[in-house]
This record gives structure tokens, C-alpha cells and sequence, in this order.
């Protein structure tokens, strides 16, 4: 028993379509018979891609202009749905990014309709889908219905599904005309920065390297990106850290931060806070390394080591080196 | 300036609490406290009124059993007042219920700016402060890193996948802060004091005209149908270090042929 449609929100990191918005067309394909994206920004440009994954149609808003994407997008869905231009999915599905709770949040008032949030899975059940969200750090799942006689709106947690090639042909591209926003369109974006560093993502290295509090200073997060730089993996780090000013939020593992699944995960002075176990518990093999044995870390490793980072970490790094 | 700050009263994250098994609820009957992500913005609230020389910082709340240990925590850093939104019909109330009392709330006083958290550290939705928004008709600036308000306008930098944006934003405006965007003060002994005596006012569903069939059970369009415990993950090895741990997960990470 599928589903008629599903809207997936596309988004993009300059040319490419962003990882998330790929892993959500596979599961889309897999209950909905017809998959289709609605965007911000030049449908064209992604079309190929995004049929390639299994989205037969694109509606894009074209060029926002520095305005924000939320409210952008989520009135020019309600105005389509309204005008009958299109039929409304039986379900959204968007990434738990930042501009996807955005869409998400303004779309749910606009219909009415609730927001199923960081969903892991979906299921249909006779006519219903049910979104799974893990709780209290993963250690119980929870299957919400929804039940409002509306589309569902699902806000999906990153890595939750493979990206998959689904060999489609490109997508046809439709406009999705933004309505006057009014006062709610005033604010805009005025310059971007990117905080990239080198070597490769994240989100998607196969080994990351984190560190957290029991660095002791901002400094110590060198040998983090030493020993990341030496296992040609990326450096991460927790929300503490960042809070704190160490490193950019662009690195952080977490709940609020980037979701990792890598081969392997060194946690490097971090204890294990459920923010931070709900971003990389799903690693493949974790190394803990922290002095206190009772850290909740150990409880998730595969290999703990209690001892001082300071003495174990540069001994690694020369190893490896070597 | 007139500022507004959405705050949570939560279970203490430390111990917190459980599903009722019959109405699959968090069980919330510890005593609550602010939500640590609200203290950045009580903060942020206090600074831009203290660097626009004028204004106010008022409270708004909604939570059960007309619970106020949270508000005295925040009224006690310097806001001046708060609403509390109580009342037995919004239990089971979902994010889009919730954002449709506190917008109610907000609405009572006419705020030139929202400040919200960008998420709670129980439910995490990250998703009532922009329907907030929608529902006052705001335009809004999500997960600021920092905020600055220049004659009229906000001036945000907002967290991107990639970086971060600089945006600007008319008021009246909604705005919501990851933690980092400034550092919480923590309450002087007289700031506690003076909290036992700020006002806060005590409202229902039915003074902020909601209707009561749009919240709680009845209003969540949605129904939480199972809760399992999650397959948990083993623990592994865990040795201690006597000065050659590094040796062991060198050959660890050979084993997984990773290097």
C-alpha cells in the first residue's frame, strides 16, 4: 500500500543538490508513486540530479533575492495548493536543516497541518504515516500518527536513509510563484560566508575526529585536527566548544549540529551528552578516549580508553605518522 | 523597546522523567526549571534593551499547573514581567497548538521584537518560534549567532549548513538564538529577591480566546501510537591507559583497514 505523492523540499549547496534532499528522494520512491521537489533557487540547475533520484517534477521559485526561504516557500506552496494550480502530496518530507524547519514551521500554520519532527523513518499504514523519532538520546522510539486529516509534514533527521541513483530521466521544471509576502518578507540576506575547512566533509569522511570539553583550552583542538588531517578524515566538535567560541558551528556533531554515520568516530574528550550521542551514534565503530570512566561515552564505544587526551592523542599522532 | 522572550519551564535534563505509558505523554510532575537554551535569550533581550537605552523585556510561558520556578529564574536575570499561559485543556498540546497560545500571548502586548530559543532541550522541534511568527504575521531571522538592533532594523548573523549569513530584518521582527549568541548572567542575590514581587499574570485558553477544541488532544493533528525501548548499542573494550593506549587503537584501526 503506497501513497499517491510526496513533496520532498530540495535543497542545494551550490551547484549540487544537498545530501539530505537525495536520502529523502529514496525513501519517498519506496512508499509514494510519484516523488516531486519544490525548492528555492533555479529549478534548472538541478533538474538532472534531482530526476536521477527520482523526482519527475521540480517547482522552483527562482531566484529569492536574499529573502528568506521559509516564509518564501511555504506561501508559495499554500498559494499553489489554494489557487488548485496543484493538487496538494499526501505528505511533505524536509531535511532538519535550518531552512527546513523554516518551510516546514510556516507551511504547518498556512494549512493548519502538524509537524511531525526528527523523524528517522516513515511508514504507511492503510491510509496514515507514521514518522519514528528516537527520544531521551535514542534509547526509545516513538511512532507518532498523523491524524489531522491533512498532509502530514515531516521533518527528517540527516543519514536517516541511503541516497540512491534511481537512473530517472531529468525532472520537468515548474514555476512556484511567490505570493506578495507583506511585512513577513521584509527580512533579507545581505553578504553569505562560508566556514569551510579543508579535506573532506563532515558529514560525509569516512573517519571523524572530535573534541570537546576535556581539551581544556581552545588551543589543545590542534592535535584534533592533526590527528584528523593524519587518519585523512574531518574534524568535529561539540556543542560545548562551539559554544564557547573554540571552533566554528560548522563543526559541530549533535542534535543541533551536523549527524555523521562515518566508519569511524574518535571522541576525543567528550563525555557523551545525549545532544551530542543523538549526532554520531549511528558511526559505524566509535573510539572514546576521556579520563572519566563513568562517562556515558564508553557506554556507545566500541573501544574506550580512559586516560588523558594530552598524552594519548600526541602518541597517536606520531604513531600514525610514522 | 519593547521585547518579548519565549520561555520553557522543563524537567531538569538531568533527570528527565519518562513516557506515561496510558497517555504517552512526558510526564512532567518534577519541579521545573528554565530551560538552559532560554537563558540565551532572556540575555540577549536584556542586552539590547540596556544598549537601546530604553525598553522592557517581558515573559511568555505556557505550562502546566501554573508552574513558575523557570519564570523566578528569568525574572531574577531582569525581566520585568511575565505571562503564563496554564490550563488543564492543553495537555497533549503539539508545536503548532503551542505556537497558537504563546502567539496569543505575545500578541497582548505588541512586542517590537520575539526573542525565542531556536529549540527546547526536551522536545526539540525547533519549529514553534518561526510558526510564532507566521501566526503574528513577523517576518523572522532563525538561529542568529549574533544579534545587533541599528535604528529600527535587526541585524543577525544567521548559522547556515556552510557558515553563516548576515540578514537584516525590519522591526517588529521574531528572532531566535542558538546558545553561544552571548553569555547568560547568572541571577545576583538581589535579582532573586526582586523577582518574588514581579508581576506575573496568570491566563487561560479561554482569556486569550483559544478555543479549547484547537489545542491539547483534541487539537494535535497528531497521535504518538508506539514507544519502544531502541535496540541499544554494546558497549565494547574499554581499557585504561598505562602509556601505550595509542598502540591499541593503532591496530584497531588497522583491523577495520581504515588507514
Amino acid at each position: 500500500m503506497g501513497l499517491d505523492k510526496i513533496w520532498v523540499f530540495g535543497e542545494a549547496n551550490g551547484d549540487a543538490v544537498a545530501t539530505i534532499t537525495l536520502e529523502m528522494l529514496a525513501k519517498a520512491r519506496d512508499i509514494a508513486d510519484t516523488v516531486e521537489v519544490f525548492m528555492a533557487g533555479d529549478g534548472d540547475d538541478y533538474a538532472e540530479e534531482l530526476g536521477d533520484h527520482g523526482a519527475e517534477t521540480v517547482y522552483a521559485t527562482g531566484d529569492l533575492d536574499g529573502a528568506m526561504q521559509g516564509v518564501s516557500v511555504a506561501s508559495a506552496v499554500a498559494a499553489a495548493i489554494e489557487s488548485g494550480d496543484i493538487d496538494a502530496p499526501d505528505a511533505f518530507m524536509l531535511g532538519t536543516t535550518q531552512d527546513g524547519r523554516d518551510v516546514a514551521a510556516r507551511l504547518s500554520v498556512k494549512l493548519d497541518a502538524p509537524v511531525i519532527t526528527n523523524v528517522v523513518d516513515l511508514e504507511v499504514d492503510g491510509d496514515a504515516i507514521l514518522g519514528s523519532e528516537p527520544i531521551f538520546g535514542g534509547t526509545v522510539d516513538v511512532k507518532t500518527k498523523n491524524t489531522s486529516g491533512k498532509p502530514g509534514i515531516f521533518l527528517v533527521r540527516p543519514k536517516s536513509f541511503a541516497a540512491e541513483s534511481s537512473g530517472g530521466a531529468e525532472a520537468d521544471v515548474e514555476d512556484l510563484d511567490v505570493p506578495d509576502l507583506g511585512a513577513t518578507g521584509a527580512a533579507k540576506v545581505t553578504d553569505r560566508f562560508a566556514e569551510e575547512s579543508d579535506g573532506p566533509k563532515l558529514d560525509e569522511a569516512a573517519i571523524v575526529v572530535s573534541g570537546g570539553r576535556g581539551l581544556g583550552e581552545a588551543e589543545a583542538f590542534q592535535m584534533i585536527e592533526t590527528l584528523a588531517k593524519a587518519v585523512g578524515g574531518a574534524a568535529g566538535a561539540s556543542r560545548a566548544i562551539v559554544d564557547a567560541g573554540w571552533v566554528p558551528y560548522s563543526m559541530q556533531v549533535g542534535q543541533t549540529g551536523k549527524v555523521v554515520k562515518p566508519t569511524v568516530y574518535i571522541a576525543a574528550g567528550i563525555s557523551g551528552a545525549t545532544q551530542h550521542l543523538v549526532g554520531m551514534k549511528g558511526s559505524k565503530n566509535i573510539i572514546a578516549i576521556n579520563k572519566d570512566p563513568e562517562a556515558p561515552i564508553f557506554a556507545v564505544a566500541d573501544l574506550g580508553i580512559v586516560g588523558d587526551v594530552h598524552k594519548v592523542l600526541p602518541k597517536l599522532i606520531e604513531a600514525l605518522n610514522a | 523597546m519593547k521585547v518579548v522572550v519565549c520561555v520553557k519551564q522543563i524537567p531538569d535534563p538531568a533527570d528527565p522523567g519518562a513516557l506515561d505509558p496510558e497517555s504517552k505523554t512526558l510526564v512532567r510532575d518534577q519541579k521545573l526549571i528554565l530551560d538552559e537554551s532560554d537563558s540565551y535569550g532572556v540575555e540577549m533581550a536584556l542586552q539590547l534593551v540596556d544598549t537601546a537605552g530604553d525598553g522592557s523585556v517581558h515573559l511568555v510561558s505556557m505550562a502546566p499547573n501554573n508552574e513558575v520556578g523557570g519564570l523566578r529564574t528569568a525574572l531574577a536575570m531582569g525581566a520585568e514581567s511575565a505571562t503564563l499561559v496554564s490550563d488543564d485543556v492543553l495537555k497533549g498540546t503539539d508545536a503548532l497548538g503551542t505556537a497558537k497560545v504563546l502567539a496569543a500571548a505575545i500578541a497582548r502586548s505588541e512586542p517590537d521584537l520575539v526573542l525565542a530559543a531556536t529549540e527546547s532541550s526536551d522536545g526539540y522541534t525547533g519549529t514553534v518560534p518561526e510558526m510564532v511568527a507566521e501566526l503574528l504575521g513577523l517576518p523572522s531571522v532563525t538561529f542568529a549567532k549574533s544579534v545587533a538592533i541599528e535604528s529600527g532594523t535587526a541585524k543577525v548573523q544567521r548559522q547556515t549548513e556552510a557558515g553563516y549569513d548576515d540578514v537584516e530584518c525590519p522591526l517588529p521582527a521574531l528572532v531566535s538564538v542558538t546558545a553561544g549568541v552571548v553569555e547568560p548572567r547568572y541571577p545576583s542575590f538581589k535579582g532573586i529577591m526582586a523577582a518574588k514581587s514581579k508581576p506575573v499574570d496568570e491566563v487561560t485558553c479561554g482569556d486569550l480566546g483559544i478555543d479549547a477544541g484547537s489545542v491539547g488532544w483534541a487539537g494535535a493533528g497528531q497521535e504518538i501510537v508506539s514507544v519502544e525501548d531502541a535496540p541499544a548499542r554494546e558497549a565494547g573494550e574499554v581499557i585504561e591507559d598505562e602509556g601505550d593506549a595509542h598502540e591499541r587503537i593503532v591496530a584497531f584501526l588497522d583491523e577495520l583497514k581504515v588507514l
